[in-house]
């Protein structure tokens, strides 16, 4: 009953961090936002494998936070310099 | 004994679903992009500190409660990395802010 409350907040707070993720004027609105649905979606996954007794999901949870930073510095390298390839460094070059 | 940690598990996650609302709200709610900063942050601090103490309080002495940790470290140490390199981007990027903001510094 409790990781079912629990879950319910969580996906409340998921609800509303996707609608400024769809709304947020600028790309960094967004990737703030992308980086909140992911701490939620560790939160969710963790609480979800109490709810339903199965806490090999937090597994899944680790997994998914190690991807979810990559991903937020992925996706602002590539708004900086274009290319995800890029050795960064050359600050000038733009 | 049993009881009494239900009870403060029950408080705990009550309190961090709460507190991840609320960051969420923030995050809606506030203008501009650096203010939205602190919404995600009550999210990665209080929400996911005080969910995981509650669950931790659930898992006992297992392998569970170490994961439960690891998760915890990682929110802990990889979120405000990812949070201030996005604040610095923006910065760098010259993004401009309202009048509920500071003023960017001059560097």
């Amino acid at each position: 009953m409790m990781f079912a409350a629990a879950a319910l907040a969580l996906l409340v707070a998921l609800g509303l961090a996707l609608s400024r993720a769809l709304a947020g004027p600028t790309v960094f609105d967004r990737a703030l936002a992308a980086n909140s649905i992911g701490t939620l979606a560790m939160l969710m996954l963790a609480v979800f494998g109490f709810l339903t007794g199965r806490p090999e999901f937090l597994d899944l949870a680790i997994l998914y936070g190690l991807l979810n930073v990559i991903g937020t510095i992925a996706v602002l390298k590539f708004f900086r310099y274009g290319d995800l390839g890029d050795p960064g460094g050359a600050e000038a070059k733009r | 004994m049993s009881a009494a940690l239900d009870l403060l598990s029950w408080a705990l996650l009550v309190a961090g679903g709460a507190f991840c609302v609320i960051g969420a709200l923030g995050l809606v709610r506030l203008r501009g992009f650096f203010p939205r900063t602190h919404g995600a942050s009550v999210i990665d601090s209080a929400g996911a500190g005080l969910i995981l103490a509650g669950l931790l309080l659930q898992a006992g002495w297992t392998l569970v409660a170490v994961k439960l940790l690891v998760i915890g470290l990682l929110i802990f140490f990889a979120s405000p990395t990812a949070t201030h390199a996005l604040a610095n981007a923006a910065l760098e990027r010259g993004l401009k802010l309202d009048e509920h903001g500071a003023a960017p510094s001059k560097r």
